[in-house]
């Protein structure tokens, strides 16, 4: 049981706790904290009649000032579409070609596509716009799809192997695993391929396989492997390859033949956005 | 070599009455032993004078004032749309205009140079002739001397002052004291009212003001400086000098006994002491003990102490005292501008040397020359293009469908001068190397650009370089601009690729 008794030190009365001899004075509390205190209490009380505080069953006390987070966001957002309208506008009306030959409305295109590819595109194409293995290079001239303003337009649009009805699509057959192929005329077909792209091939493999690429292979890629853009099929006489130049890659693109998704954007953005987006991953590229 | 001069009389008994003691000395006497933390702020009255050094500090006073009240609204004319006014600080352009030079954010060393000049000026004058700055031109002083000058108007000299003060409060008193208040207040909003005009566009910000719809920095400055000068000129006046400046602090490192100064010659003075008229002079010194030097200083000080930390080297109680040598009909300058050298000499019965060319003032006066050598030549050579070059970071390259390999940069050129330049930017150091801007298919040597007048313009640049010419990591290169009257060029590094091949 606690018992109070006066310090002898201090002349202070303890509260009577004790803990291993240790015992607590009980000095009152500095007048300016209590003052500070009181007031905290009386702020709170008025806030509560102010702005939404306590939660009820169904809902939450309104306060009388009306005050929303939720309609702060909506007005700050329909504020800021009101400071853009003018540019906005500007992009809505202007061709794809026009606002890229407009250093102004460029300048414009490429603030907002930056912010919008770091946002969306960036995830699979990365920061830098490079991409990865079986994630397509942005920045470069290599276009499976076209590269041309109206073509990018379009892929961000419809997406690739994506639900919209006019998506791009394109299938490279899994010669290997839907067993259309042997596993020995897909290996003198990669070395085919290696000789396409103009690196030291197996001329034996080369001649076996040269019928083998006219009969299954031509019909997309073309008779010299130089793609096509309208299908989709890639060129593969050049440098860039999206599953990797290694002759195991190649193998293993002709047995399983994989094709990514891209999803269409259409219903994401708004069409001044599309048109910013397509600008800025244009005008970073190659150049089509 | 330190020297400890001082001439600080044995204190008197305190003060009875109202006989005119210095400041200094009634809080002396006003101070308990040991004194306290907070010496509170004893009035001082200085009395006006008349004579050489208070009609030159009229002359500085009314020159100073006008510079800086008529700056603003010197207008010169400049190409475009560029402001018109001869001196501006142009925050929201970030541009400093002075005349016909015009500073960009970038060039900043310049008005660091500036201070430092103006340091090093101080250091020489005041190793020289003491405190001039001070007694002078200071706007402590010159915004003092004007509210001095205003309460003599409304509340009289000296004496009269005194007695207002001492007065209970009448309907005489009352206006005197509302009026002076009310005038200073004037006097402080026009200082503050002034300033922004450095800042903006003076007539247009001059109409804006009065409608209310100037720029809130423009408001917040104006009273802030309004109260400044209210206060600093109007109640605390001398204490701005001895507590908040550290200039006092610092200048005991300048002077030294050849320094000019203000200066109470006690060889001539002393022994001091009241004089009846037609008494003889000899036995004796000069002065009469009238403490007409300790009426007039406005630090409130006796200059016959010695020189002091207080003593801003003005001057008035040279003044002060001549009217009255020449009353008792004895030589003036018994106090006057002079060295504690000369002094000494003097009062050992050697002639007074007076040397100006002293180490430290050769040592000064080289700085302040070799320093605005370098600011002359740093203007004169200043360009008017400039080319600072931002290697793209992600991605560091990019490799193309034949190999060849891509670098982005972003080059951001300025124009420093009036008018618009057509630019060519081109790439040294690798032949091979072809250019083009973001958007357009075309790729050349060169790009050209446009840069408006007083502007940055940043230009992307993608340089490609075919394999072949792939054969270092780091291939170096130069960006070259050209105007049609200049050239810059910035080096940077081209990444081929090759440390981390596909």
């Amino acid at each position: 049981m606690s018992k109070r008794e006066t310090d002898e030190v201090t002349g202070v009365e303890t509260t009577g706790h004790e803990w291993d001899g240790i015992r607590e004075l009980d000095n009152p509390l500095p007048r300016w904290w209590l003052y500070v205190f009181y007031a905290g209490i009386v702020v709170a009380i008025v806030y509560w009649v102010l702005m939404p505080a306590w939660p009820g069953v169904s809902g939450y006390t309104k306060g009388v000032l009306g005050q929303s987070d939720r309609a702060d966001v909506v007005r700050e957002l329909q504020g800021l579409k009101e400071l853009r309208g003018a540019q906005a506008a500007k992009l809505q009306k202007a061709s794809l070609e026009e606002i890229e030959a407009d250093p102004e409305l460029q300048a414009y295109a490429q603030a907002i596509g930056q912010s919008v590819f770091g946002d969306n595109c960036a995830t699979c194409h990365g920061t830098g716009g490079v991409g990865t293995k079986g994630y397509a290079n942005l920045r470069d001239d290599v276009w499976l799809w076209g590269g041309s303003l109206s073509d990018i337009h379009r892929t961000i649009e419809v997406g690739i192997r994506a639900d919209h009805p006019d998506t791009r699509f394109s299938q490279m057959p899994a010669f290997g695993r839907d067993q259309m192929l042997t596993s020995a005329q897909i290996s003198d077909l990669t070395e085919y391929v290696v000789m396409l792209s103009r690196r030291k091939a197996d001329a034996a493999a080369v001649a076996r396989a040269a019928p083998i690429y006219e009969a299954q292979c031509a019909s997309c890629h073309g008779p010299a492997g130089l793609g096509d853009q309208t299908k989709g099929a890639p060129n593969l006489t050049d440098q860039e390859w999206l599953y990797g130049s290694s002759r195991a890659d190649i193998r293993g693109q002709i047995w399983a033949g994989k094709g990514g998704v891209m999803p269409s954007w259409k219903n994401r953005f708004d069409p001044e956005t599309l048109k910013a987006l397509a600008v800025y991953i244009h005008a970073n590229a190659g150049g089509q | 070599m330190t020297v400890v001069i001082d001439r600080t009389q044995p204190s008197k008994p305190a003060p009875t009455g109202k006989g005119p003691v210095s400041a200094a000395a009634r809080v002396r006497a006003s101070g308990g032993p040991g004194g306290g933390l907070y010496k509170p702020r004893t009035p001082i009255y200085p009395k006006l004078v008349h004579g050489r050094w208070r009609a030159i500090k009229w002359a500085v006073l009314i020159a100073t004032l006008a510079i800086y009240y008529v700056t603003p609204w010197i207008r010169w004319s400049r190409p475009g749309n560029l402001p018109d006014q001869a001196v501006l600080v142009d925050f929201a352009g970030r541009r400093f205009y002075f005349f016909d030079i015009q500073l960009w954010p970038q060039e900043v060393h310049f008005i660091t140079g500036l201070l430092v000049i103006a340091a090093l000026a101080l250091f020489l004058v005041t190793a020289l002739f003491g405190r001039l700055w001070c007694g002078y031109s200071c706007p402590q002083t010159v915004w003092t001397d004007l509210f001095i000058y205003v309460e003599r108007m409304f509340e009289g000299d000296r004496n009269a002052r005194m007695r207002l003060d001492v007065a209970p409060w009448s309907f005489n008193k009352a206006w005197r004291k509302i009026g002076k208040h009310a005038v200073w207040l004037a006097i402080a909003f026009a200082t503050g009212g002034a300033w922004i005009f450095y800042f903006h566009d003076a007539p247009s910000l001059l109409s804006d003001f009065w409608i209310g719809q100037g720029p809130i920095t423009g408001y917040v400055f104006a009273a802030l400086l309004t109260f400044t000068t209210y206060v600093f000129a109007g109640m605390m006046r001398e204490q701005v000098c001895v507590y908040m400046c550290p200039w006092p602090r610092i200048q005991g490192a300048m002077l030294d006994t050849n320094s000019l100064q203000v200066t109470y010659r006690h060889d001539r003075g002393e022994p001091r002491g009241a004089h009846k008229k037609g008494t003889d002079w000899s036995g004796r010194g000069d002065c009469v003990d009238c403490n007409q030097c300790v009426t007039a200083c406005p630090m409130g000080i006796d200059i016959r102490d010695g020189s002091q930390l207080e003593c801003i080297n003005c001057g008035l109680c040279i003044d002060a005292c001549d009217e009255v040598m020449i009353k008792v009909d004895r030589p003036t300058a018994l106090i006057a501008y002079d060295t504690d050298a000369a002094v000494e000499a003097r009062a050992a019965g050697r002639p007074a040397v007076y040397r100006l060319v002293r180490s430290r003032t050769v040592f000064y006066a080289v700085a302040l020359a070799a320093v605005s050598a370098l600011m002359v030549w740093g203007l004169a050579t200043r360009t008017t293009l400039d080319l600072h070059v931002l290697r793209d970071r992600n991605p560091v390259f990019v490799r193309l469908h034949d190999g060849a390999v891509r670098n982005g940069y972003t080059l951001k050129v300025a124009n420093r001068s009036f008018q618009p330049e057509r630019m060519t930017i081109a790439l040294e150091g690798q032949p091979a190397a072809v250019l083009k801007t973001p958007g357009s298919t075309a790729t050349a040597k060169t790009i050209a650009v446009e840069v408006p007048a007083n502007e940055v313009r940043a230009v992307r640049v993608f340089v490609s370089l075919p394999p072949e010419a792939l054969s270092a990591p780091n291939l170096p290169a130069t960006f070259v601009v050209r105007s049609s009257r200049e050239e810059t060029r910035t080096a940077t590094t081209f990444l081929s690729g090759a440390a981390n091949s596909q």
